[in-house]
């Protein structure tokens, strides 16, 4: 389908996909399998300009917008969700910044980041709080010129390895939601620690920890907008960045799709490519169908936050949800059109599976993106009465 | 196409019946409102078009032919001998065994060119090879090979004693120095050589080399310069053997000084000890893939070449995935091989690696999928476990041998 | 200080596909790549600037007008400018003619001190015109080079690969390099590159802008003639040995025996 990209897009998307296909893809499996997080993707990403694509020219980037960032991470997430998710995650960290940051924390952290000389990290799931984010434990008492930073935040993406962390951490518990705070912590403050890195069963090469604040003194100027805004620093970030999720169960997806397709084409069976039995070439069209509608829909939430659209906590989350509901479902597919080969970790399909589950799970579970959607079908409908 | 290109399409003969584009090896040829159109980037003037085109609708301006030489001046079939550490490469008992063919051919002396330091009793072994002279350049100069004395010196006497056809080694020292060598003597130089004839008539050379990884072979020529000069692939001609009754004659030669001095300076020359067989010069090689999973594994593969007195080899993806140095890969990006075995262990046979290996004359492919292009090009294929298969060869050979 | 690398446009053979029944390679739709080894040549020669601290690296090709996307990918790497030699005039070079053309445009550019190539063009595998070109501009030459140990603006000392292992060789600048794969992992484009490239002017020389001597260009210049062009026999269908592993393998060994021996 022709999504209309222009000139600079197309290059994003093409040099993306020639990293992935070029550098990502071959070890992959092997960064899988040993946990191994890709500086070296990095490195070769900061060369290549990807990681400021979504940050201001001024910063030092490219200045472009969430559709760039989701081309950029549907492309990566070709070669290896995993590897992909140290640049995405590190767009998830940097929307905090990005969209209440004043010019100096703007200036101080954006540059770096843009060049790839340095990762970001967000910070908000702890143990007893996930899905329901009112819920925070972590405390950031203000002393003097300083907030003191107390608590542990947990399954934290690219802890440990990033050097910017936004963190949201209650100022007033006594006010809930409306006590939360956003706030920058960089690598090295003193009481920042860090858990032991998670095993997971997918997104391997990502480094998931525990970020852990013990009187850990933040200087008051790394206050993102003001006491208070943390709620809302956060869900204006996963509104921004849930098309990102979304695209990186979008790029799992047509990679599953890709290799399921030449593994069909190539496996014979009664003297006939598999391709040729209709059981196996509707499942194809089914998943073709779905991977397609999902970047529609990917592609048309992201231009239209970026073309500054008031109200995209729906359509980001629609996204969200559809495309890794897709991943899911196409992945397992993948697998039954391989056969026995394809529960085999000899093979790739397996991994994009594992890699595809955590897209349903993570920056708001599906269940949370649908009652984000309906209560904002409920609100639209009270609206026009 | 305009006047002055050097192949036409004359439309006014040109029917449009296609034979010519199924004739060019390159795809240049297109018919467009049915009249053939050459594309001139694509199109080498190699002439399979004109011979096809049943109307001489396709003509290729052959140049002004320089006839006007006369070449009677040049004759004798020359060889450089591609001297290390003061011992002759194999590749050059393999040229003197078709540079005598040719000699005789064309009823002249075979001669060898040795440049090096204390050569005189190895100069001798040329002439037991077949050559009737051998021209001696012995200096201490000379000792290692570096590009400005050798290519100087053999310009020099190539000048001086004219001769019609010259042949080196496609090896790194001879590709380095017969290339400066032809550009400085205005002469036609054909790489990578593997037949070479005379015509009966014109009494040239014709020199045949694979283009294109081997997929296409050309007959070139060198009609208007002398000598004919090629570099010829290793272990494609056959050795000449020894006959130490052969007499000839060894001339010694002195030049001026300024010919034996070098820009560059050779510091140092280092041999890669991991291995004891050298992939250009073994007539076996095991060679091990993306099949081998881990780069421990390679270590089946070594035992079936230690077993064998072979060489190790490896395609691209073992190489990039780490398991095995550089200088053991073969195919495009690598070495191109043609041992009498080669023996390929989970090695699904991209073009790059077939490229590479596929004028072996047996090739033996173990790989678990049936479907792999590896068994397109294999003499002898199984399909199966590697792993079973290799060590159980490993066994039966040493059985055997 | 200057540095020019020299680079093929060339099919790209994973593209190639054989057709079963002629046997000739299937050209319809096959890409145009920048020649492997070139791309090991442009990174090195990047890496050299980038090590000088200074300097330029001017990419230039002999080709048709198309090559011209050649030329840009460089550019999108980092190379500074790029000039195409294209004249109709030349067409028919053999590697004579093809180095002697391409040193006239070094001499037309001046001022280089390293001129890097690749070790061979993946499509007619000669490797002769790197050494042509330093004959013709009677500088130095190290060919299969696959490491440079040291470099200033005076001389280099590299590693050149042999069959054997490496020879260390000191050369003084200006010299010629060819390389090898082994050199480096040439870079990746990046986005400022691609958009540098997209707009960058690309020169075009023509045989009189290089003051080429007309007998030395094009089929003219080239002493070398192809008079026939034949697909090779296709390798005999092979034999599949099948049965327990332990039977094939002692089948394969029986079957070896000769020419392992022999």
């Amino acid at each position: 389908m022709d999504y209309l990209l222009t000139e600079e897009q197309q290059m994003i998307k093409d040099l993306c996909r020639q990293i992935a296909e070029e550098k990502i893809k071959p070890v992959a499996a092997q960064y899988d399998e040993e946990a191994h997080f890709p500086w070296d993707i990095v490195k070769i990403m900061a060369d290549s300009d990807i990681c400021g694509v979504y940050i201001p020219e001024q910063y030092g980037g490219m200045g472009k917008g969430v559709f760039e960032l989701a081309i950029a991470t549907e492309e990566l997430s070709w070669g290896c969700g995993g590897i992909a998710l140290a640049f995405a995650a590190t767009g998830l960290g940097t929307f905090p910044i990005l969209l209440y940051g004043n010019e100096q924390q703007k200036a101080k952290y954006l540059p770096d980041i843009a060049k790839g000389k340095k990762l970001a990290a967000f910070c908000i799931t702890e143990a007893e709080a996930g899905s329901d984010a009112g819920s925070i434990k972590t405390t950031a008492k203000k002393e003097g010129d300083y907030y003191v930073l107390n608590g542990t935040k947990q399954w934290i993406t690219n802890g440990g390895e990033a050097d910017v962390y936004t963190v949201i951490a209650m100022t007033d518990k006594t006010k809930g939601a409306r006590g939360a705070s956003a706030f920058i912590v960089e690598k090295g403050t003193p009481g920042l620690s860090f858990g032991k890195k998670e095993n997971k069963i997918g997104i391997r090469a990502s480094a998931t920890r525990e970020v852990i604040f013990t009187d850990c003194k933040v200087p008051k100027a790394n206050l993102l907008g003001k006491e208070g805004l943390g709620f809302i620093v956060a869900m204006k970030t996963f509104d921004h960045s849930r098309p990102g999720v979304a695209a990186q169960a979008l790029g799992i997806a047509q990679r599953a799709l890709d290799e399921a397709v030449k593994y069909s084409h190539e496996r014979k069976q009664f003297g006939t490519a598999i391709s040729n039995f209709q059981g196996v070439s509707f499942m194809l069209a089914d998943m073709a169908i779905q991977v397609e509608a999902a970047r529609a829909l990917i592609y048309s939430a992201a231009r239209m936050i970026d073309s500054g659209a008031k109200d995209v906590a729906k359509v980001s989350a629609m996204a969200k949800t559809f495309a890794s509901d897709v991943a899911m479902k196409v992945t397992v597919d993948a697998i039954q059109v391989f056969g026995g080969y394809g529960y085999m970790k000899e093979y790739p399909v397996e991994k994009l599976m594992r890699d595809a589950k955590i897209t349903q799970i993570y920056e708001g579970t599906n269940q949370i993106q649908r009652s984000v959607i309906a209560s904002s079908l409920i609100k639209e409908c009270l609206a026009k009465k | 196409m305009s006047e002055n290109d050097a192949i036409q399409v004359i439309l006014e003969k040109c029917v449009g019946c296609t034979l010519c584009v199924k004739a060019c090896p390159f795809g240049a040829i297109t018919m467009k409102d049915k009249k053939a159109v050459i594309d001139l980037a694509k199109c080498n003037l190699c002439g399979s078009c004109a011979d096809k085109c049943k109307f001489t609708a396709i003509v290729i301006k052959k140049t002004q032919l320089k006839k006007i030489f006369d070449f009677s001046a040049y004759k004798d079939v020359w060889v450089f001998a591609e001297q290390k550490k003061g011992v002759i490469q194999s590749i050059s008992f393999e040229l003197l065994g078709k540079g005598r063919e040719l000699a005789d051919k064309l009823g002249v002396d075979l001669a060898a060119v040795l440049l090096g330091e204390n050569m005189e009793d190895t100069a001798k072994e040329l002439i037991s090879r077949g050559a009737d002279k051998v021209y001696l350049v012995d200096s201490p100069k000379l000792k290692a090979y570096q590009d400005d004395p050798y290519t100087n010196i053999l310009t020099e006497l190539i000048s001086k004693y004219k001769p019609e056809i010259v042949l080196c080694g496609a090896s790194t020292i001879g590709r380095s120095l017969i290339s400066r060598v032809a550009v400085k003597l205005n002469a036609g130089l054909t790489a990578d050589c593997t037949g070479l004839d005379i015509d009966p008539e014109e009494k040239i050379l014709l020199q045949t080399r694979p283009a294109f990884g081997g997929n296409i072979m050309a007959t070139i020529i060198s009609p208007n310069s002398r000598p004919q000069m090629s570099t010829v692939r290793h272990k494609v001609m056959k050795e000449a053997e020894p006959d130490l009754k052969r007499k000839g004659e060894i001339i010694k030669i002195k030049l001026d000084d300024d010919l034996y001095i070098s820009r560059t300076k050779l510091i140092d020359v280092i041999e890669d000890i991991e291995e004891t067989v050298n992939l250009a010069e073994a007539d076996i090689i095991v060679s091990g893939g993306r099949g081998l999973g881990t780069k421990e594994n390679f270590a089946i593969i070594r035992e079936l070449a230690m077993a064998l007195n072979g060489a190790v080899g490896a395609s691209r993806s073992a190489v990039d995935a780490n398991w095995i140095p550089y200088s053991h890969q073969v195919g495009q990006t690598g070495k191109t091989v043609c041992p009498k075995v080669y023996i390929a262990c989970g090695i699904s046979g991209q073009i790059q690696h077939l490229i590479g290996m596929k004028s072996s004359d047996i090739i033996v492919a173990i790989n678990k999928d049936p479907d792999a292009p590896i068994f397109s090009v294999a003499t002898y294929g199984i399909v199966g476990d590697l792993f079973k298969i290799v060590p159980l060869l490993t066994k039966h050979f040493k059985n055997i041998l | 200080m200057r540095i020019v690398v020299l680079i093929k446009q060339v099919p790209d053979t994973t593209d190639v596909k054989i057709d079963p029944v002629t046997n000739t390679l299937k050209r319809e739709g096959v890409v145009s790549i920048i020649n492997p080894f070139d791309m090991y040549a442009i990174e090195e020669a990047l890496r050299v600037k980038e090590k000088m601290g200074e300097g330029e690296v001017v990419v230039i090709t002999m080709g048709p007008p198309q090559a011209e996307v050649a030329l840009r990918e460089a550019i999108s790497m980092g190379c500074d400018r790029a000039i195409l030699l294209s004249d109709r005039k030349f067409a028919g070079s053999d590697t004579w003619a093809t180095s002697y053309t391409l040193s006239r445009a070094i001499e037309k550019l001046g001022d280089c001190s390293i001129v890097f190539c690749g070790k061979q063009a993946s499509d007619g595998d000669t490797a002769q015109v790197g050494p042509g070109i330093s004959t013709h501009l009677n500088i130095p030459q190290v060919t299969y080079v696959k490491k440079i140990e040291k470099i200033d603006k005076n001389s280099a000392v590299v590693e050149r690969m042999t069959e054997e292992g490496y020879d260390v060789v000191e050369t003084p600048i200006p010299a010629l390099f060819t390389v090898v794969k082994e050199i480096n992992e040439p870079r990746l484009p990046s986005l400022k590159g691609k958009m540098k490239a997209k707009k960058a002017e690309i020169v075009v020389w023509k045989a009189e802008d290089l003051g080429c001597e007309p007998d030395k260009i094009g089929l003219d210049g080239s002493p070398t003639r192809v008079v026939k062009i034949f697909t090779p026999p296709p390798r005999g269908g092979g034999r599949v040995l099948s049965g327990e592993p332990e039977d094939v393998a002692k089948e394969l060994a029986e079957l070896l025996k000769k020419d392992i021996v022999g």
